[in-house]
């Protein structure tokens, strides 16, 4: 288990090392001088000779990178030009409001995905498992920013029942806090749930045809029994580990679902940035993104081992 | 019922389609692949047609219309600066038919020569291939496409560009995957047995066998590339106004969703169904072409 361990993380080295190569290589797309780009309209010389000393323009570009990723490394993942501030603090001010919008969502995706995918499983070839199915369709092919819009049309303008944009802290209103994430959380969480039911549903065919279910089922155990506690127990297990692989799909999502509900989060902070050209937050983003859906992955596999301990001998 | 479960793949195996019918021939046996089809082919054809099939100038301004609501003279109703909204939404179809062939066609052209090298080749080149993939995988998608697009700058050409290139991991990987399942099969080894330099067995006995896997993905990535190509161009970073694109259309229409709803409902009703459209027939080319999927 702990060599497992050990060279898992191994194994994630060098493709941090490429992931920061990649983000540190979108600067050479600017066009022209960077540090005349990243100065902003304005183009102050004196912000562009700052920014030529600071990006060590002159020098070539491997000792550049290295410059940037000693930074990385030490938590500077560069400076805000339009804020003035630190990227990675403004990245640790937004987080928890995505977080909460992501946690919402998975809750919601959850509680959509796994019943649907058990339900059509259980009951294959019958008007649930189409019904499951069409969602799950339906699921997959809308634009999360329409279903917004017009959740927003529905329960803002038309009902009134719900704010159409805004956030509040939970801890200052929690009420008005879930009143303002409701629509947001089940935007985000429609698509997730579709993939989860398409997960769930595979994943509970496969067990429910095995040996042991049928041993179950001999035993003159149940029905009900037999598949929430015998089948739905391992067919779990990937599902959730694939479950938590989503989180790439959450943030991306939230990158437009912010932007629908004018929610201050991790999403907007990036849209905010491109549209002010404010590249270092662009990458500072992308960086933190990547490191953390790489840790997550790390995560999600060494449980996965000691859940099942036969893949570690494949 | 029976042909959502035929598209859904939820239906048992069909007997009637035997493996030796033609592949088109089994994907129109599923009614709803078959619908599918035939609303892309609709799409396609309104785009192509714009010009003639538009009742007004998408470009066209009129104050003495602004938000109107929809009527006999304007079906979809008219936009915050009078533009006929059905004629922005039929021209609108280019940029995302454009957009979603386009950008899978460059994750092709870059993905399958990779995926191929690294699958064929092995060894160290496939270790480093398969550490890259991985490194452009950990960055979420439509994270990756907006990074790539506003540092390439907002433009058309730009979003597909960037939407292709975050989409090409997904080829490597299945390139390199099914290079490595067909690598080992017998009629390989024997083309390698008579004495064929290893390019050729790669490109004449290999590839072939990769295509269809190809072509499910890629039907199934355009999907995904059309709705990318929304989110860009609804934040900005796509089609450029007032050139008419449905992601820029949603993003104007957010403003006044109060009093022209019409703005915002049809553009994206038409994205979900092109998408949708997409995923039938994905879905559908899947069974037809893999017989042991289920």
């Amino acid at each position: 288990m702990f060599a497992y361990v050990v060279r898992r993380v191994a194994q994630i080295v060098p493709t941090l090392v490429f992931v920061s190569m990649l983000i540190f290589g979108l600067q050479q797309l600017l066009p022209g001088d960077p540090a005349v780009v990243l100065a902003g309209e304005e183009r102050d010389p004196n912000v562009v000779a700052y920014l030529h000393k600071k990006l060590h323009l002159d020098e070539p570009l491997p000792a550049r990178y290295l410059y940037w990723i000693d930074g990385v490394a030490h938590g500077d993942l560069g400076e805000s030009l339009r804020l003035q501030k630190p990227v990675l603090s403004l990245i640790l001010e937004k987080l928890p409001v995505t977080l909460e919008l992501a946690f919402l969502a998975m809750l919601i995706a959850l509680a959509i995905g796994i019943p649907a995918g058990i339900v059509s499983a259980v009951r294959r070839d019958t008007a649930w498992d189409y019904a499951a199915n069409v969602v799950a369709l339906w699921g997959l092919s809308t634009p999360n920013f329409w279903l917004g819009i017009m959740l927003i049309l529905l329960f803002s303008v038309t009902l009134g029942w719900l704010p159409a944009s805004g956030f509040v802290s939970p801890l200052e209103n929690l009420k008005a806090n879930l009143a303002a994430l409701v629509m947001p959380a089940f935007v985000l969480g429609n698509a997730i749930a579709a993939v989860l039911m398409r997960h769930t549903r595979s994943a509970m065919l496969q067990v429910l045809s095995s040996d042991y279910v049928r041993t179950a089922r001999a035993k003159g155990l149940p029905e009900r029994g037999v598949i929430l506690k015998h089948a739905l127990r391992n067919a779990l297990i990937p599902v959730i580990t694939l479950g938590a692989l989503e989180l790439g799909t959450l943030l991306s999502g939230a990158v437009l679902t912010e932007q629908v509900f004018t929610i201050p989060g991790f999403g907007k902070l990036i849209v905010d940035a491109v549209f002010n050209r404010d590249y270092a937050v662009v990458q500072g983003v992308v960086l933190f993104t990547a490191t953390a859906y790489i840790t997550l992955n790390l995560i999600a596999d060494i449980a996965y081992v000691i859940v099942n301990p036969q893949i570690r001998f494949h | 019922m029976a042909a959502i479960a035929d598209a859904l793949g939820v239906a048992p195996p069909a007997a009637r389609s035997g493996p030796r019918s033609h592949p088109l021939r089994r994907l129109l046996r599923r009614p709803a692949a078959a619908a599918g089809l035939v609303m892309i082919v609709s799409f396609v054809a309104l785009a192509l047609l714009a010009p003639l099939v538009s009742p007004y100038d998408p470009l066209a301004t009129s104050w003495t219309a602004v938000r109107k609501a929809p009527s006999a003279a304007h079906w979809f109703g008219t936009d915050e600066i009078g533009r006929d909204v059905l004629s922005r939404v039929i021209w609108g179809a280019r940029a995302s038919l454009l957009a979603g062939v386009v950008s899978v066609l460059i994750s092709l052209t870059i993905g399958v020569p990779i995926g191929l090298l690294a699958g064929y080749a092995g060894g160290k080149v496939d270790v480093l291939i398969s550490r890259l993939t991985d490194a452009v995988l950990a960055c979420p998608f439509l994270i990756l496409a907006i990074a790539l697009a506003a540092f390439l700058g907002p433009s058309l050409t730009n979003a597909m560009v960037a939407i292709g290139v975050s989409a090409t991991p997904v080829f490597i990987r299945l390139t390199r995957g099914q290079t490595l399942a067909i690598k080992a099969e017998e009629f390989v080894l024997a083309a390698r047995a008579i004495g064929n330099p290893p390019w050729r067995v790669a490109l004449a006995h290999v590839l072939p066998n990769v295509v269809p896997a190809l072509v499910v993905q890629g039907t199934l990535a355009i999907a995904a590339a059309v709705i990318a190509e929304a989110s860009l161009s609804f934040l900005g970073l796509g089609q450029q106004p007032p050139a008419p694109s449905w992601g820029s259309m949603l993003n104007t229409a957010k403003n006044y969703i109060d009093n022209a709803p019409w703005m915002a409902i049809w553009p994206g009703l038409w994205i979900f169904v092109l998408v949708l459209s997409f995923n039938l027939v994905g879905d559908g080319l899947r069974d037809a072409l893999d017989p042991r999927h289920v």
